[in-house]
Protein backbone atom coordinates (compact mmCIF):
# COMPACT_ATOMS: atom_id res chain seq x y z
CA UNK A 1 0.00 0.00 0.00
CA UNK A 2 1.61 3.31 -0.91
CA UNK A 3 0.91 6.16 1.77
CA UNK A 4 0.03 9.38 0.47
CA UNK A 5 1.12 12.59 1.90
CA UNK A 6 1.95 16.56 1.50
CA UNK A 7 5.34 17.70 1.98
CA UNK A 8 7.85 21.20 1.38
CA UNK A 9 10.70 19.80 -0.83
CA UNK A 10 13.22 20.93 -2.47
CA UNK A 11 14.09 21.95 -5.72
CA UNK A 12 17.31 20.08 -7.11
CA UNK A 13 17.33 20.84 -10.48
CA UNK A 14 15.11 22.45 -13.59
CA UNK A 15 17.08 21.27 -17.00
CA UNK A 16 15.70 21.97 -20.07
CA UNK A 17 15.34 18.89 -22.50
CA UNK A 18 15.55 20.90 -26.22
CA UNK A 19 13.62 23.87 -27.29
CA UNK A 20 11.36 23.47 -30.71
CA UNK A 21 10.42 27.09 -30.53
CA UNK A 22 10.89 30.28 -28.01
CA UNK A 23 7.31 29.90 -26.70
CA UNK A 24 7.29 26.14 -25.73
CA UNK A 25 10.04 24.42 -23.66
CA UNK A 26 10.41 20.65 -22.27
CA UNK A 27 10.86 20.63 -18.84
CA UNK A 28 12.53 17.85 -16.45
CA UNK A 29 12.05 18.99 -12.72
CA UNK A 30 13.67 16.95 -10.21
CA UNK A 31 12.68 17.78 -6.52
CA UNK A 32 13.89 15.91 -3.44
CA UNK A 33 11.56 12.47 -2.32
CA UNK A 34 9.05 13.52 -0.70
CA UNK A 35 9.40 10.19 1.59
CA UNK A 36 7.22 8.29 -0.99
CA UNK A 37 8.96 4.82 -0.45
CA UNK A 38 7.18 3.69 -3.63
CA UNK A 39 4.17 4.73 -6.57
CA UNK A 40 2.47 2.94 -8.80
CA UNK A 41 3.73 4.27 -12.39
CA UNK A 42 0.85 6.01 -13.67
CA UNK A 43 0.12 7.39 -10.89
CA UNK A 44 0.46 11.51 -10.54
CA UNK A 45 1.67 14.17 -8.34
CA UNK A 46 -0.42 17.78 -7.69
CA UNK A 47 2.79 20.92 -7.50
CA UNK A 48 2.79 23.83 -5.92
CA UNK A 49 5.49 26.08 -5.38
CA UNK A 50 5.88 27.46 -1.80
CA UNK A 51 6.41 31.04 -3.03
CA UNK A 52 2.99 31.19 -5.24
CA UNK A 53 0.96 33.74 -3.35
CA UNK A 54 -2.89 33.46 -4.08
CA UNK A 55 -2.73 34.53 -7.44
CA UNK A 56 -2.79 31.25 -8.83
CA UNK A 57 -4.86 28.91 -6.30
CA UNK A 58 -4.35 25.53 -7.77
CA UNK A 59 -1.72 23.23 -7.66
CA UNK A 60 -0.45 21.55 -11.35
CA UNK A 61 -0.59 18.15 -11.67
CA UNK A 62 2.14 16.06 -13.24
CA UNK A 63 2.43 12.05 -13.78
CA UNK A 64 5.37 11.18 -11.86
CA UNK A 65 8.12 9.86 -14.16
CA UNK A 66 11.06 8.76 -12.22
CA UNK A 67 10.65 8.23 -8.65
CA UNK A 68 13.94 7.01 -6.56
CA UNK A 69 15.21 7.03 -2.75
CA UNK A 70 16.38 10.76 -3.64
CA UNK A 71 14.35 12.32 -5.59
CA UNK A 72 11.27 12.56 -8.13
CA UNK A 73 10.87 13.66 -11.41
CA UNK A 74 8.11 15.26 -13.60
CA UNK A 75 8.53 16.14 -16.53
CA UNK A 76 6.25 18.85 -18.50
CA UNK A 77 6.13 21.28 -22.08
CA UNK A 78 5.66 24.97 -20.66
CA UNK A 79 2.24 25.97 -21.91
CA UNK A 80 0.45 28.25 -19.52
CA UNK A 81 0.80 30.65 -16.74
CA UNK A 82 1.44 27.67 -14.17
CA UNK A 83 4.41 25.64 -15.89
CA UNK A 84 5.78 28.99 -17.37
CA UNK A 85 6.32 29.78 -13.72
CA UNK A 86 7.32 25.98 -13.01
CA UNK A 87 9.99 26.05 -15.52
CA UNK A 88 11.47 29.39 -13.89
CA UNK A 89 12.01 27.69 -10.55
CA UNK A 90 15.69 27.37 -9.35
CA UNK A 91 17.44 24.88 -7.03
CA UNK A 92 16.96 25.52 -3.61
CA UNK A 93 13.00 26.20 -3.94
CA UNK A 94 10.52 25.10 -1.86
CA UNK A 95 7.57 22.98 -3.57
CA UNK A 96 4.42 22.01 -2.06
CA UNK A 97 4.34 18.44 -3.28
CA UNK A 98 1.15 16.15 -2.66
CA UNK A 99 0.96 12.47 -3.59
CA UNK A 100 1.22 9.65 -5.05
CA UNK A 101 -2.41 9.84 -6.84
CA UNK A 102 -5.02 8.12 -8.44
CA UNK A 103 -4.72 4.29 -9.55
CA UNK A 104 -1.81 3.94 -11.92
CA UNK A 105 -1.08 1.38 -14.85
CA UNK A 106 -1.24 -2.46 -14.36
CA UNK A 107 2.16 -4.13 -14.69
CA UNK A 108 1.20 -7.66 -15.40
CA UNK A 109 4.65 -9.74 -15.43
CA UNK A 110 5.61 -11.71 -18.24
CA UNK A 111 2.55 -10.38 -20.07
CA UNK A 112 3.75 -8.82 -23.79
CA UNK A 113 2.84 -5.04 -22.57
CA UNK A 114 2.82 -2.11 -25.69
CA UNK A 115 3.23 1.15 -24.32
CA UNK A 116 1.42 3.49 -26.68
CA UNK A 117 2.75 7.25 -26.03
CA UNK A 118 2.01 10.66 -27.79
CA UNK A 119 4.18 13.79 -27.18
CA UNK A 120 4.36 14.38 -23.83
CA UNK A 121 2.29 11.22 -23.06
CA UNK A 122 6.06 9.71 -22.77
CA UNK A 123 6.02 11.05 -19.03
CA UNK A 124 4.60 8.18 -16.75
CA UNK A 125 6.00 5.35 -19.24
CA UNK A 126 10.04 6.66 -18.35
CA UNK A 127 9.27 5.47 -14.50
CA UNK A 128 6.85 2.34 -15.83
CA UNK A 129 10.19 0.91 -17.50
CA UNK A 130 12.54 0.94 -15.09
CA UNK A 131 10.10 -0.30 -12.14
CA UNK A 132 8.75 -3.10 -14.42
CA UNK A 133 9.50 -6.55 -13.26
CA UNK A 134 9.80 -7.94 -16.57
CA UNK A 135 10.98 -5.35 -18.82
CA UNK A 136 11.88 -7.53 -21.88
CA UNK A 137 8.17 -8.20 -22.24
CA UNK A 138 7.66 -4.19 -23.12
CA UNK A 139 8.12 -2.85 -26.66
CA UNK A 140 7.26 1.33 -26.73
CA UNK A 141 5.77 3.11 -29.42
CA UNK A 142 6.02 6.70 -29.47
CA UNK A 143 4.48 9.47 -31.71
CA UNK A 144 5.67 13.09 -31.65
CA UNK A 145 5.21 16.40 -33.40
CA UNK A 146 8.20 18.22 -31.88
CA UNK A 147 12.09 16.51 -32.08
CA UNK A 148 13.10 13.45 -30.26
CA UNK A 149 15.60 15.61 -28.22
CA UNK A 150 13.00 17.18 -26.71
CA UNK A 151 11.44 14.18 -24.77
CA UNK A 152 13.14 11.54 -22.39
CA UNK A 153 12.93 8.77 -25.62
CA UNK A 154 16.49 7.38 -25.74
CA UNK A 155 17.09 6.95 -22.68
CA UNK A 156 14.82 4.59 -22.71
CA UNK A 157 14.98 2.84 -25.65
CA UNK A 158 17.98 2.11 -24.51
CA UNK A 159 16.16 -0.39 -22.21
CA UNK A 160 13.13 -1.49 -24.04
CA UNK A 161 12.53 -2.00 -28.04
CA UNK A 162 10.95 1.05 -28.68
CA UNK A 163 10.30 2.66 -32.02
CA UNK A 164 9.33 6.31 -32.66
CA UNK A 165 7.34 8.27 -35.63
CA UNK A 166 7.26 11.71 -36.39
CA UNK A 167 4.50 13.83 -37.47
CA UNK A 168 5.72 16.38 -39.53
CA UNK A 169 2.78 16.54 -42.31
CA UNK A 170 -1.11 16.31 -41.99
CA UNK A 171 -0.06 12.80 -44.28
CA UNK A 172 1.91 11.34 -41.53
CA UNK A 173 -1.16 10.97 -39.56
CA UNK A 174 -2.77 8.10 -41.32
CA UNK A 175 0.50 6.05 -41.22
CA UNK A 176 0.92 6.61 -37.00
CA UNK A 177 -2.44 5.44 -37.22
CA UNK A 178 -1.56 2.13 -38.84
CA UNK A 179 1.29 1.54 -37.37
CA UNK A 180 -0.22 1.78 -33.64
CA UNK A 181 -3.24 -1.32 -35.02
CA UNK A 182 -0.58 -3.25 -36.40
CA UNK A 183 1.57 -3.05 -32.83
CA UNK A 184 -1.86 -3.21 -31.17
CA UNK A 185 -3.14 -6.41 -33.39
CA UNK A 186 0.92 -8.05 -32.70
CA UNK A 187 0.73 -7.71 -29.02
CA UNK A 188 -2.80 -9.99 -29.14
CA UNK A 189 -2.99 -11.89 -25.95
CA UNK A 190 -0.83 -8.74 -23.95
CA UNK A 191 -1.98 -5.61 -23.09
CA UNK A 192 -1.39 -2.20 -24.29
CA UNK A 193 -0.91 1.26 -22.35
CA UNK A 194 -2.08 4.25 -23.88
CA UNK A 195 -1.40 8.04 -22.71
CA UNK A 196 -0.99 10.99 -25.25
CA UNK A 197 -3.44 13.79 -26.64
CA UNK A 198 -7.65 12.92 -26.89
CA UNK A 199 -7.63 11.76 -30.70
CA UNK A 200 -4.25 9.67 -30.08
CA UNK A 201 -6.53 7.83 -27.32
CA UNK A 202 -9.77 7.23 -28.90
CA UNK A 203 -7.89 5.63 -32.31
CA UNK A 204 -6.46 3.35 -29.45
CA UNK A 205 -9.63 3.10 -27.49
CA UNK A 206 -11.47 2.30 -30.55
CA UNK A 207 -9.19 -0.03 -32.20
CA UNK A 208 -9.28 -1.72 -28.43
CA UNK A 209 -12.60 -2.31 -28.00
CA UNK A 210 -13.39 -3.36 -31.98
CA UNK A 211 -10.65 -5.90 -31.89
CA UNK A 212 -11.71 -7.25 -27.89
CA UNK A 213 -7.82 -6.11 -27.02
CA UNK A 214 -7.15 -5.36 -23.29
CA UNK A 215 -5.87 -1.55 -23.04
CA UNK A 216 -5.33 0.92 -20.26
CA UNK A 217 -5.89 4.84 -21.24
CA UNK A 218 -4.43 7.33 -18.86
CA UNK A 219 -6.45 10.83 -18.89
CA UNK A 220 -5.10 14.22 -18.30
CA UNK A 221 -7.60 17.36 -17.26
CA UNK A 222 -6.98 20.28 -15.33
CA UNK A 223 -7.45 19.77 -11.49
CA UNK A 224 -8.02 22.03 -8.26
CA UNK A 225 -7.82 19.17 -5.77
CA UNK A 226 -6.65 16.29 -7.29
CA UNK A 227 -8.00 13.70 -4.73
CA UNK A 228 -11.39 13.53 -5.48
CA UNK A 229 -12.92 16.28 -3.80
CA UNK A 230 -13.53 19.50 -6.02
CA UNK A 231 -15.75 16.91 -8.90
CA UNK A 232 -13.86 19.40 -11.48
CA UNK A 233 -12.03 16.33 -13.41
CA UNK A 234 -14.82 14.19 -14.23
CA UNK A 235 -14.86 12.02 -17.38
CA UNK A 236 -18.05 9.48 -17.87
CA UNK A 237 -17.65 6.00 -17.31
CA UNK A 238 -18.59 3.29 -19.49
CA UNK A 239 -22.18 3.58 -18.02
CA UNK A 240 -22.12 7.43 -18.60
CA UNK A 241 -21.15 8.57 -14.95
CA UNK A 242 -19.27 11.39 -13.66
CA UNK A 243 -16.47 9.55 -12.22
CA UNK A 244 -12.97 11.41 -10.78
CA UNK A 245 -10.06 11.17 -13.38
CA UNK A 246 -7.64 12.19 -10.27
CA UNK A 247 -9.01 9.62 -7.43
CA UNK A 248 -10.81 7.11 -9.97
CA UNK A 249 -8.62 7.33 -12.46
CA UNK A 250 -6.55 8.53 -14.34
CA UNK A 251 -5.66 5.21 -15.56
CA UNK A 252 -9.26 4.25 -17.41
CA UNK A 253 -9.84 0.53 -18.52
CA UNK A 254 -10.44 1.08 -22.42
CA UNK A 255 -14.03 -0.21 -22.72
CA UNK A 256 -14.96 1.83 -19.25
CA UNK A 257 -14.56 5.45 -20.16
CA UNK A 258 -15.65 7.80 -22.76
CA UNK A 259 -13.29 10.29 -24.25
CA UNK B 1 -5.64 28.48 23.60
CA UNK B 2 -8.55 27.96 24.24
CA UNK B 3 -9.91 28.18 20.88
CA UNK B 4 -13.65 26.90 21.51
CA UNK B 5 -16.55 27.93 19.82
CA UNK B 6 -20.32 27.48 20.76
CA UNK B 7 -23.26 28.18 18.60
CA UNK B 8 -27.17 26.70 17.38
CA UNK B 9 -26.01 24.06 20.36
CA UNK B 10 -23.09 22.99 18.68
CA UNK B 11 -20.04 22.80 20.70
CA UNK B 12 -16.61 22.83 18.19
CA UNK B 13 -12.95 22.50 19.16
CA UNK B 14 -11.97 25.85 16.87
CA UNK B 15 -13.87 27.78 14.88
CA UNK B 16 -12.16 26.18 11.57
CA UNK B 17 -14.95 24.41 9.36
CA UNK B 18 -14.36 22.94 6.01
CA UNK B 19 -16.83 24.58 3.17
CA UNK B 20 -19.37 22.40 1.20
CA UNK B 21 -18.07 21.23 -2.31
CA UNK B 22 -14.25 21.82 -1.38
CA UNK B 23 -13.68 18.88 0.69
CA UNK B 24 -15.66 16.13 -0.77
CA UNK B 25 -16.79 13.73 1.95
CA UNK B 26 -13.73 14.68 3.94
CA UNK B 27 -12.72 11.16 3.93
CA UNK B 28 -10.33 12.61 0.55
CA UNK B 29 -8.05 14.55 3.15
CA UNK B 30 -7.81 12.06 5.93
CA UNK B 31 -4.20 11.45 4.76
CA UNK B 32 -3.17 14.78 5.08
CA UNK B 33 -4.42 15.81 8.26
CA UNK B 34 -6.65 14.36 11.46
CA UNK B 35 -10.14 14.73 10.63
CA UNK B 36 -10.51 14.92 14.31
CA UNK B 37 -8.74 18.42 14.29
CA UNK B 38 -11.25 20.18 12.72
CA UNK B 39 -14.05 22.47 14.18
CA UNK B 40 -16.20 21.12 11.99
CA UNK B 41 -16.75 19.30 8.26
CA UNK B 42 -19.88 21.01 5.96
CA UNK B 43 -19.91 17.43 3.14
CA UNK B 44 -20.63 18.10 -0.51
CA UNK B 45 -24.14 19.23 -1.40
CA UNK B 46 -26.73 16.61 -0.71
CA UNK B 47 -30.28 16.16 -2.99
CA UNK B 48 -32.85 13.65 -2.13
CA UNK B 49 -31.41 11.45 -5.26
CA UNK B 50 -28.34 11.35 -7.40
CA UNK B 51 -27.55 13.93 -9.22
CA UNK B 52 -24.50 13.29 -11.91
CA UNK B 53 -23.93 17.47 -12.15
CA UNK B 54 -23.13 19.65 -15.25
CA UNK B 55 -21.30 18.83 -18.27
CA UNK B 56 -17.18 19.33 -18.84
CA UNK B 57 -15.53 21.81 -18.62
CA UNK B 58 -16.63 22.47 -14.94
CA UNK B 59 -13.76 24.48 -13.38
CA UNK B 60 -11.61 27.61 -14.37
CA UNK B 61 -8.80 29.45 -12.24
CA UNK B 62 -9.01 32.94 -12.23
CA UNK B 63 -6.88 35.35 -10.52
CA UNK B 64 -6.68 34.53 -6.96
CA UNK B 65 -10.03 32.54 -7.22
CA UNK B 66 -11.58 29.93 -9.56
CA UNK B 67 -15.28 29.91 -11.18
CA UNK B 68 -16.87 26.51 -10.17
CA UNK B 69 -20.29 25.10 -12.10
CA UNK B 70 -20.25 21.33 -10.84
CA UNK B 71 -23.85 21.27 -10.91
CA UNK B 72 -24.36 19.76 -7.25
CA UNK B 73 -22.99 16.27 -8.75
CA UNK B 74 -23.53 13.94 -5.28
CA UNK B 75 -24.17 10.37 -5.04
CA UNK B 76 -27.58 11.22 -3.16
CA UNK B 77 -28.44 11.48 0.73
CA UNK B 78 -28.83 7.98 1.01
CA UNK B 79 -25.94 6.75 -0.06
CA UNK B 80 -23.97 9.48 2.36
CA UNK B 81 -25.60 8.13 5.36
CA UNK B 82 -24.45 4.76 4.15
CA UNK B 83 -21.32 4.97 2.61
CA UNK B 84 -19.73 8.09 3.92
CA UNK B 85 -20.89 9.12 7.21
CA UNK B 86 -20.21 6.12 9.16
CA UNK B 87 -16.27 6.24 8.06
CA UNK B 88 -16.02 9.67 8.98
CA UNK B 89 -14.79 10.62 13.09
CA UNK B 90 -18.60 11.85 14.03
CA UNK B 91 -18.22 11.72 17.32
CA UNK B 92 -15.05 14.14 17.39
CA UNK B 93 -15.84 16.36 14.87
CA UNK B 94 -19.11 18.11 14.24
CA UNK B 95 -20.30 16.58 10.59
CA UNK B 96 -22.70 19.10 8.63
CA UNK B 97 -24.74 18.02 6.50
CA UNK B 98 -25.29 20.83 3.41
CA UNK B 99 -28.72 20.17 1.83
CA UNK B 100 -29.63 21.17 -1.85
CA UNK B 101 -33.40 21.21 -3.42
CA UNK B 102 -34.82 22.64 -5.54
CA UNK B 103 -38.69 23.25 -4.00
CA UNK B 104 -39.36 23.92 -0.34
CA UNK B 105 -41.25 20.56 -0.47
CA UNK B 106 -37.51 18.87 -1.25
CA UNK B 107 -36.34 20.40 1.47
CA UNK B 108 -38.53 19.59 4.02
CA UNK B 109 -38.59 15.59 2.82
CA UNK B 110 -34.32 15.78 3.15
CA UNK B 111 -34.44 17.48 6.49
CA UNK B 112 -37.10 14.73 7.22
CA UNK B 113 -34.26 12.28 6.20
CA UNK B 114 -31.34 13.48 8.25
CA UNK B 115 -33.24 14.55 11.10
CA UNK B 116 -32.77 11.29 13.13
CA UNK B 117 -28.61 10.82 12.18
CA UNK B 118 -27.08 10.54 14.96
CA UNK B 119 -23.68 11.02 13.09
CA UNK B 120 -25.10 14.48 11.45
CA UNK B 121 -24.60 17.44 13.68
CA UNK B 122 -26.29 20.38 12.11
CA UNK B 123 -28.28 20.98 8.66
CA UNK B 124 -26.62 23.99 6.66
CA UNK B 125 -29.34 24.74 4.15
CA UNK B 126 -28.14 25.78 0.45
CA UNK B 127 -30.60 28.10 -1.33
CA UNK B 128 -29.11 29.37 -3.91
CA UNK B 129 -30.71 26.67 -6.78
CA UNK B 130 -32.23 28.60 -9.66
CA UNK B 131 -36.17 27.75 -8.59
CA UNK B 132 -37.40 26.52 -11.51
CA UNK B 133 -40.91 26.65 -10.34
CA UNK B 134 -40.91 30.26 -9.33
CA UNK B 135 -39.90 31.82 -12.68
CA UNK B 136 -36.25 30.93 -12.70
CA UNK B 137 -35.03 33.11 -9.74
CA UNK B 138 -32.81 31.72 -7.56
CA UNK B 139 -34.55 30.82 -4.19
CA UNK B 140 -31.65 33.01 -2.43
CA UNK B 141 -32.71 35.93 -3.89
CA UNK B 142 -36.24 35.60 -3.03
CA UNK B 143 -36.39 36.70 0.89
CA UNK B 144 -39.51 34.91 1.06
CA UNK B 145 -38.46 31.99 -0.77
CA UNK B 146 -35.62 32.00 1.87
CA UNK B 147 -38.03 32.05 4.84
CA UNK B 148 -40.24 29.22 3.28
CA UNK B 149 -37.49 26.88 2.61
CA UNK B 150 -35.88 27.52 6.22
CA UNK B 151 -39.50 27.08 7.64
CA UNK B 152 -40.04 23.75 5.87
CA UNK B 153 -36.39 22.36 7.16
CA UNK B 154 -36.92 23.39 10.59
CA UNK B 155 -40.33 21.47 10.50
CA UNK B 156 -38.74 18.20 9.74
CA UNK B 157 -35.50 18.55 11.39
CA UNK B 158 -35.77 17.15 14.54
CA UNK B 159 -33.70 18.57 17.00
CA UNK B 160 -30.79 19.67 14.57
CA UNK B 161 -29.30 23.29 14.00
CA UNK B 162 -30.09 24.75 11.11
CA UNK B 163 -27.92 27.12 9.27
CA UNK B 164 -29.12 28.84 6.12
CA UNK B 165 -26.61 29.51 3.67
CA UNK B 166 -26.89 32.91 1.99
CA UNK B 167 -26.10 34.04 -1.81
CA UNK B 168 -24.29 37.32 -2.29
CA UNK B 169 -25.76 37.90 -5.62
CA UNK B 170 -28.28 39.94 -3.79
CA UNK B 171 -29.09 43.96 -3.25
CA UNK B 172 -29.13 43.37 0.42
CA UNK B 173 -27.45 40.72 2.50
CA UNK B 174 -29.55 42.07 4.88
CA UNK B 175 -32.65 41.21 4.06
CA UNK B 176 -32.25 37.65 3.10
CA UNK B 177 -30.66 37.22 6.65
CA UNK B 178 -33.32 38.19 8.43
CA UNK B 179 -35.75 36.01 5.94
CA UNK B 180 -33.76 33.12 7.32
CA UNK B 181 -33.75 34.27 11.02
CA UNK B 182 -37.57 34.92 10.56
CA UNK B 183 -37.93 31.16 9.15
CA UNK B 184 -36.47 29.86 12.37
CA UNK B 185 -32.64 29.32 11.45
CA UNK B 186 -30.58 29.11 14.01
CA UNK B 187 -27.37 30.36 12.49
CA UNK B 188 -26.39 31.79 9.09
CA UNK B 189 -23.65 31.17 7.24
CA UNK B 190 -22.43 33.12 3.98
CA UNK B 191 -21.19 34.09 1.65
CA UNK B 192 -22.06 31.15 -1.13
CA UNK B 193 -19.95 31.55 -4.46
CA UNK B 194 -20.55 34.95 -6.33
CA UNK B 195 -21.85 34.90 -9.91
CA UNK B 196 -19.11 35.01 -12.84
CA UNK B 197 -18.03 34.08 -16.23
CA UNK B 198 -14.97 33.39 -18.03
CA UNK B 199 -14.59 33.11 -22.48
CA UNK B 200 -11.87 31.50 -24.02
CA UNK B 201 -11.11 33.97 -27.14
CA UNK B 202 -9.89 32.18 -29.37
CA UNK B 203 -12.99 29.52 -29.57
CA UNK B 204 -15.49 32.86 -28.45
CA UNK B 205 -17.17 30.11 -26.36
CA UNK B 206 -17.38 30.35 -22.47
CA UNK B 207 -15.08 28.31 -20.21
CA UNK B 208 -17.58 26.67 -18.42
CA UNK B 209 -19.42 24.52 -20.24
CA UNK B 210 -22.76 26.02 -18.09
CA UNK B 211 -21.65 29.40 -19.43
CA UNK B 212 -21.81 31.03 -15.80
CA UNK B 213 -19.91 29.58 -12.19
CA UNK B 214 -19.82 30.62 -8.97
CA UNK B 215 -16.55 32.80 -8.09
CA UNK B 216 -14.14 31.96 -4.82
CA UNK B 217 -11.40 32.05 -3.41
CA UNK B 218 -9.60 35.23 -2.09
CA UNK B 219 -10.92 37.10 -4.62
CA UNK B 220 -14.11 37.15 -2.98
CA UNK B 221 -12.97 37.89 0.81
CA UNK B 222 -13.21 41.85 0.94
CA UNK B 223 -17.05 41.04 -0.62
CA UNK B 224 -17.69 38.43 2.03
CA UNK B 225 -16.73 40.15 5.05
CA UNK B 226 -18.50 43.55 3.95
CA UNK B 227 -21.61 40.61 3.64
CA UNK B 228 -20.53 39.52 6.90
CA UNK B 229 -19.96 42.46 8.97
CA UNK B 230 -23.77 43.71 7.35
CA UNK B 231 -25.37 40.29 8.51
CA UNK B 232 -24.25 40.29 11.66
CA UNK B 233 -25.59 43.49 12.26
CA UNK B 234 -29.32 42.52 10.73
CA UNK B 235 -29.99 39.21 13.14
CA UNK B 236 -29.91 38.00 16.53
CA UNK B 237 -28.62 34.93 15.57
CA UNK B 238 -24.86 33.55 15.29
CA UNK B 239 -23.30 33.83 11.43
CA UNK B 240 -20.46 31.62 10.25
CA UNK B 241 -18.11 33.26 8.09
CA UNK B 242 -17.64 32.47 4.56
CA UNK B 243 -15.36 33.97 0.95
CA UNK B 244 -11.87 33.65 0.54
CA UNK B 245 -10.61 32.46 3.85
CA UNK B 246 -7.05 31.02 3.30
CA UNK B 247 -5.28 31.98 6.34
CA UNK B 248 -5.63 32.69 10.29
CA UNK B 249 -6.20 36.34 9.94
CA UNK B 250 -8.31 35.76 7.25
CA UNK B 251 -10.52 33.71 10.05
CA UNK B 252 -10.13 36.17 12.44
CA UNK B 253 -10.96 39.20 9.69
CA UNK B 254 -14.48 37.63 9.93
CA UNK B 255 -14.98 36.97 13.53
CA UNK B 256 -13.78 40.31 14.39
CA UNK B 257 -16.70 41.73 12.68
CA UNK B 258 -19.10 39.35 14.02
CA UNK B 259 -18.84 35.67 12.86
CA UNK B 260 -18.83 33.23 15.25
CA UNK B 261 -16.89 30.41 13.09
CA UNK B 262 -16.28 30.60 9.57
CA UNK B 263 -15.26 28.05 6.66
CA UNK B 264 -12.72 27.22 4.70
CA UNK B 265 -13.18 26.35 1.11
CA UNK B 266 -11.22 27.24 -2.00
CA UNK B 267 -8.13 27.50 0.18
CA UNK B 268 -8.64 23.80 0.54
CA UNK B 269 -7.22 23.29 -3.10
CA UNK B 270 -3.29 25.55 -2.11
CA UNK B 271 -2.73 22.18 -0.69
CA UNK B 272 -4.87 19.65 1.07
CA UNK B 273 -3.66 20.33 4.70
CA UNK B 274 -4.04 24.03 4.61
CA UNK B 275 -7.52 23.95 7.04
CA UNK B 276 -5.33 21.98 9.00
CA UNK B 277 -2.52 24.64 9.09
CA UNK B 278 -4.70 27.23 9.52
CA UNK B 279 -5.87 25.84 13.05
CA UNK B 280 -2.24 25.31 14.18
CA UNK B 281 -1.65 29.14 12.96
CA UNK B 282 -4.82 30.55 15.11
CA UNK B 283 -2.63 30.90 18.00
CA UNK B 284 0.18 33.02 16.64
CA UNK B 285 -2.81 34.77 15.02
CA UNK B 286 -4.91 35.53 18.55
CA UNK B 287 -2.02 36.55 19.79
CA UNK B 288 -1.15 39.10 16.89
CA UNK B 289 -5.13 40.38 17.44
CA UNK B 290 -4.02 40.46 21.39
CA UNK B 291 -7.51 38.56 21.82
CA UNK B 292 -7.85 36.22 24.95
CA UNK B 293 -10.18 34.06 23.35
CA UNK B 294 -12.85 33.53 20.34
CA UNK B 295 -15.82 35.27 22.45
CA UNK B 296 -13.39 37.80 23.62
CA UNK B 297 -12.55 38.83 19.66
CA UNK B 298 -15.81 38.43 17.88
CA UNK B 299 -17.71 41.37 16.98
CA UNK B 300 -15.25 43.36 18.74
CA UNK B 301 -14.55 45.69 15.18
CA UNK B 302 -13.92 49.20 16.29
CA UNK B 303 -15.16 51.58 14.09
CA UNK B 304 -14.84 54.93 12.88
CA UNK B 305 -15.37 57.42 15.44
CA UNK B 306 -15.64 54.49 18.46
Amino acid sequence: MVVRNCREVKVQSVRFLGTWDEASDFVELTLENPGWESYRPGQFAMLRPKHWGLELPWGRPFSISRLDAETLTVFFQVIGRGTSRLARLNPGDEVVVWGPLGNGFSAPPETPTLLLAGGMGIAPFRGYIENHPTPEFLRLFFAHRVPLANYPYLAMAEKVRAEAMQEHTPEDLPRIIERIRELMDENHGGIALACGPTPFMRTIQEHAVAGGLRAELSLEKSMACGVGACLGCVCKNGEGKHVQVCARGPVFQADAVQL
Amino acid sequence: MDLRVEFAGLVLKNPIITASGTFGFGLEFSSFGDLKRLGGIVVKGLSLKPREGNAMPRIVETPCGMLNAIGIQNPGVEAFLKDKLPLLPWRETAIIANLYACSVEEFGDLAGVLSGEEGVAALEVNVSCPNVTHGGAAFGQDPAQITKATEAVKKRCGNKPVIVKLSPNVTDIAVCARAAEAGGADALSLINTLLGMAVDIKTRKPVLANVVGGLSGPAIKPVALRCVYQACRAVGIPVVGIGGIASAEDALEFITVGATAVEVGTANFLRPDQSFRIIDDLPRAMLKARAADMAELRGSLVLPGQ
